[in-house]
């Protein structure tokens, strides 16, 4: 018999936890998509470490989220059981993987957010989830340097790598106004010292994505009107594909591990 | 006699990156030590993929690269002249001293 779905509480603190875990699961799924795909070996290994990373930082938080939610949920049930309205991550990451630009210009901007919140998240009044942030805000500081580094030579390279960097910016910056959309689950982790409100990144994320590329010859898109709504559980089309190919298992077999 | 290699890219390299070799300090103190080899467009890139191909499971503390082509090699053909004729001599090795106590422990 199929597994049926857990629901959470929707507490501020809970969505907070499982915006920044959601963007770690969903991300590292779709980095993990280049494993035996990689342009070349040592880069497949690179996209693979990431993607790892990225899972481990998942399993932290969902672990924290699932305490935080009192139900006695642990990551396993909270990754591979929700209902797709229950994730929180922003639609940025949930879109499928593209081209190798399109994969890098995505990291670029995932790994500058994440990088950003996990300095904040140092000084969270949640000790624990301090310590995870202090792990991660170095695996998250690599992953902007090594994805940047790709769109410089991407962005500033061969006429066809060019045109594909810039197509992947133009679609990918749609859902940038979105990642610093103000909301209440933000406001309430700020007043109680949980963690930042993602608007207050805004300019220091702006900064490092102007200097990105400002390297790569490229130009900062003008900002899209378009709102996209990930990050309050409703999601694109993709979401229910990568849902239903991440769930599958531990809904066709209830608990299984290897 | 030894070969250079010339400039002219030949069919099955032409479109491929330079080779690089990956040396690895294990821990501080320690020298780098030699562990294989990639390729890469430049020395960032070759810097990059050694940290993600060789380290990734806490091998090292500091990478060094340098490119293939630009190590000279000994001649395997002049093996024998080169390195067989230190096998007889064995005065060559430290042993016959008998040190002072006080550098036992040199």
């Amino acid at each position: 018999m199929p597994q049926a779905s857990i629901a959470i509480r929707r507490e501020p603190a809970v969505q907070y936890l499982l915006r920044l875990g959601d963007t770690c699961l969903i991300l590292g799924q779709r980095v993990a998509e280049w494993c035996g795909h990689g342009p070349i070996l040592e880069e497949d290994i690179a996209l693979t470490n990431m993607a790892l990373d990225l899972i481990g930082q998942a399993r932290a938080l969902l672990t924290r989220a699932g305490q935080a939610d009192g139900q006695g949920h642990d990551e396993d049930q909270l990754a591979f059981l929700r209902d797709e309205r229950d994730y929180f991550n922003p639609t940025l990451v949930e879109l499928p993987r593209g081209d190798f630009a399109f994969t890098m210009v995505r990291n670029a901007m995932a790994a500058t957010l994440l990088k950003h919140v996990w300095e904040r998240l140092a000084s969270s009044s949640d000790a624990e989830l301090a310590a995870i942030a202090g792990k991660a805000v170095k695996e998250a500081r690599y992953h902007q340097q090594h994805a940047a580094d790709w769109v410089a030579r991407l962005g500033d390279g061969t006429a066809e790598s060019r045109r594909r960097t810039q197509a992947a910016l133009a679609t990918l910056w749609r859902y940038v106004p979105e990642l610093f959309a103000p909301d209440a689950v933000d406001e309430a982790a700020q007043a109680a010292g949980l963690g930042p409100r993602w608007a207050d990144l805004r300019e220091a994320w702006m900064a490092d994505m102007a200097q990105i590329l400002a390297a790569a010859d490229l130009a900062v898109p003008q900002e899209s009107a378009f709102r996209s709504t990930g990050r309050q559980g409703v999601h694109s089309e993709h979401m229910g594909y990568i849902l239903a190919e991440m769930q599958h298992l531990q809904r066709s077999y209830p608990g299984g591990a290897w | 006699m030894t070969t250079t290699n010339t400039s002219s890219p030949d069919s099955a390299t032409a479109t491929e990156w330079p080779l690089w070799e990956v040396f690895v300090r294990s821990k501080a103190g320690l020298d780098h030590k030699h562990c294989g080899s990639l390729h890469a467009a430049d020395s960032g890139m070759a810097i990059q993929l050694a940290r993600d191909v060789y380290t990734r499971r806490q091998e090292g503390t500091s990478v060094w690269v340098v490119r293939s082509d630009q190590i000279v090699a000994s001649d395997p053909g002049e093996k024998g002249m080169y390195f067989d004729p230190s096998e007889d001599k064995i005065y060559r090795h430290p042993t016959f001293y008998v040190l002072p106590a006080a550098v036992d422990h040199m």
